[in-house]
């Protein structure tokens, strides 16, 4: 018998689409476009064209990528990193686009901007030429990354064509521990499904350990869905997602407020709606994670070790383990609380709200970096916080480095780089070969244990060194 | 766009998986204008030793793969990164089509909207084929969109992918010409939901 329940993926996609080809592709509506200084391929696009911005209001510019994180005030020194910005000033600015810029006292992270500034929603389809995008799913969003040739078909029609992707449906259930955080029940998730899982898929987390996930924390979640292949992650919003909505600039507000909420309330999966592939989780086995090679899926807990690829029966993946092992400079089977780190970094759209921050700090509070490291807040609203809950002057006198808000250290393209050879212990998203710069070596982890990191000079569980402390 | 329907060309074998698009281009290139061209600096991280030598143990190095059009990859190729310059970096070396056992999501469509045919195929296969290439670099294959088949001396295999592409890349198909054609319905779309989702609208800036 056919079931009219629907999930939360079928209810999005259903009120976004504008017609249905018979070949299977959708033309969606496009709620909120987020571009950034990447985006200039997409506005080159369009000029060529001799096309403009069709819904410039709904259109919102950030400068993220190539911002400088130190020394802002003085003006950007790289000629080729000045332009990318001016750049952004300029196509944002002839096509009416409201832009928060390099001196916008609300720049940051488009994927940490669009949440804290009320542009996203429940119930919203968003899109932004970053994999990033998934972020915004938190809040019950329909959210992904797209390419500069999608890029500029948004910019000039606002629409976009896609097929629907089948349901995945992740459920964590359980009480977390003290110490764990969204970024360990993502790495356990990616572990799990591996770095290519959800291809092909949308993916719904849910489960009482996700619903008891701050709104921080499920942004942390959705952000990683790409790193298990899946383009777009969403969680179903609830109390948590409404009360932090209220009161944002952009949300609506007062009686519009409560009618939005009502309508919001109804973006869940219904009761027996049926998923293409389902997977469980439960949240008491899962223990601190961490990284140790070039891939996010090679995802292990802090207590164990490097694999051995003589012990691999299959030579694919022994290949793969040798190179990898080879690239991050471990012997096969090293125990991971042995690895000696060089610098920490905390920060990126992954884990760089207030919370982490928060968590970092509870770590580092009263210690010393054996490690030279780098902090910067997700958004400069985030910095004025922190300064303002002192946190500041807890990483300082750590002997971190207090920065401004960008992409940073995540992707290195503003000038924050690893250098090469070097191992850096980071709250980011992607441990590629390269990734935050040649030769770099990453391990992927939480920012609490990032901090142990810091305090300890080598990966290490962060919970005997939160004994006595408030987490 | 120009029409995909057959391509025949030699193939570079490279049976790496997981190579993401931060290995197919890495970041630093990003800044450069599609104008100064992509193809120098494709596989820069992975092509090069650390002292910005040409790799020997890497195939696309080897002069005998210089022209050709064809990458036959390992698993989950292109995932991570949107960055559509990836795209830009094969298509302007030369390459028009990549068989691979998996694609990233995004990389997949940035692919086809630039004319780059993202071929999936079985493992085992694309290995078959990857050792004739490596035996024999000259060998030319086959691609045949219309049948879904890569072909090369005796061996045929089959490959699937998204009927949308599959028309887009036959048809040659524009989308944003496409998305024309349907200005009505948009329209239509857009004044409807207005009134069903009244909170969709961003409110006046603060």
């Amino acid at each position: 018998m056919m079931s009219n329940s629907q999930t939360l993926i079928d209810k999005l996609w259903a009120a976004h689409e504008i017609v249905r080809r018979d070949d299977g592709a959708s033309l969606l509506w496009v709620d909120r476009h987020y571009v950034h200084e990447g985006s200039f391929h997409a506005f080159s696009q369009m000029k060529t064209r001799g096309r403009s911005v069709a819904e410039p209001q709904l259109t919102f510019g950030v400068a993220d990528h190539y911002v400088p994180t130190r020394g802002r005030d003085g003006g950007i020194a790289n000629p080729e990193i000045a332009a990318m910005v001016r750049n952004l000033e300029a196509n944002t600015g002839d096509n009416r686009i409201t832009l928060f810029g390099l001196r916008d006292p609300r720049q940051g992270i488009v994927h940490v901007v669009g949440p804290e500034q009320g542009l996203t929603l429940p119930g919203l389809l968003i899109v932004c030429g970053d994999s990033h995008t998934s972020t915004h799913g938190a809040f019950g969003a329909y959210a992904f990354g797209i390419g500069a040739s999608e890029v500029a078909h948004v910019l000039m029609t606002q629409t976009l064509w896609q097929r629907k992707p089948k349901r995945m449906r992740i459920t964590v259930d359980g009480t977390l521990g003290t110490g764990i955080a969204a970024k360990d029940i993502a790495l356990a998730i990616i572990a799990h499904i591996r770095a290519d899982g959800a291809q092909g898929h949308a993916i719904e987390f849910a489960g009482s350990t996700i619903r008891s996930l701050s709104m921080e924390g499920r942004l942390t979640l959705c952000n990683l869905s790409i790193e298990a292949g899946g383009r777009c992650g969403m969680v179903a919003p609830d109390a948590t997602t409404f009360a932090y909505l209220k009161g944002r600039p952009f949300a609506p507000k007062a009686s519009d407020f409560d009618r939005a909420v009502e309508a919001w309330s109804a973006l869940t999966t219904d009761a027996g709606a049926s998923f293409d592939r389902e997977v469980s989780l439960n949240a008491n086995e899962i223990t601190p994670i961490v990284t140790w090679g070039t891939t996010p899926d090679d995802a292990l807990p802090v207590d164990g070790r490097v694999p051995d690829p003589a012990r691999e029966g299959d030579a694919t993946r022994a290949k793969y383990l040798r190179e990898a092992l080879d690239y991050m400079g471990l012997a096969p089977g090293t125990k991971l609380t042995d690895i000696v780190v060089d610098r920490v970094f905390i920060g990126s759209c992954t884990n760089s709200r207030i919370e982490d921050l928060r968590a970092a700090a509870a770590v580092l509070s009263g210690r010393v970096s054996k490690v030279p490291g780098l902090v910067s807040p997700g958004s400069s609203s985030v910095k004025r916080q922190a300064e303002q809950e002192g946190l500041d002057k807890i990483f300082r006198d750590a002997g971190l480095e207090w920065a401004d808000s960008g992409c940073s250290m995540c992707v290195g393209i503003n000038g924050d780089l690893v250098a090469s050879g070097e191992r850096c212990a980071s709250t980011t998203n992607r441990n590629f070969r390269g990734r935050q710069g040649p030769g770099a070596r990453t391990h992927l982890m939480s920012p609490a244990m990032v901090a142990a990191a810091a305090v300890t000079g080598h990966l290490a569980d962060v919970r005997p060194l939160l004994a006595g402390r408030k987490a | 766009m120009d029409k995909f329907v057959r391509l025949i060309a030699t193939a570079c074998p490279l049976s790496l998986p997981n190579l993401n698009t931060d290995q197919i281009l890495p970041a630093r290139y990003l800044k450069w204008p599609r104008s100064r061209g992509l193809g120098t600096v494709l596989f820069d991280d992975v092509r090069l030793d650390a002292k910005g030598q040409p790799r020997d143990d890497f195939a696309f190095n080897h002069d005998v793969y210089r022209t050709a059009k064809v990458l036959l990859a390992g698993r989950n190729f292109g995932g991570g990164s949107s960055r559509e310059a990836a795209v830009y970096a094969l298509y302007d070396h030369g390459f028009r089509c990549v068989v691979a056992p998996s694609f990233g999501d995004i990389f997949s469509q940035n692919a086809v909207k630039n004319g780059l045919l993202t071929a999936i195929a079985a493992e085992a296969d694309i290995e078959k084929l990857a050792d004739l290439v490596r035996r024999t670099p000259s060998q030319p294959v086959t691609v045949d969109l219309e049948k879904q088949t890569v072909s090369g001396g005796d061996i045929s295999l089959a490959f699937t992918i998204d009927p949308i592409s599959r028309n887009q890349l036959l048809n040659g198909w524009d989308d944003v010409d496409l998305t024309e054609s349907y200005r009505e319905r948009i329209a239509a779309f857009k004044a409807e939901d207005k009134t069903i989702r009244p909170w969709a609208t961003p409110t006046a800036k603060q």
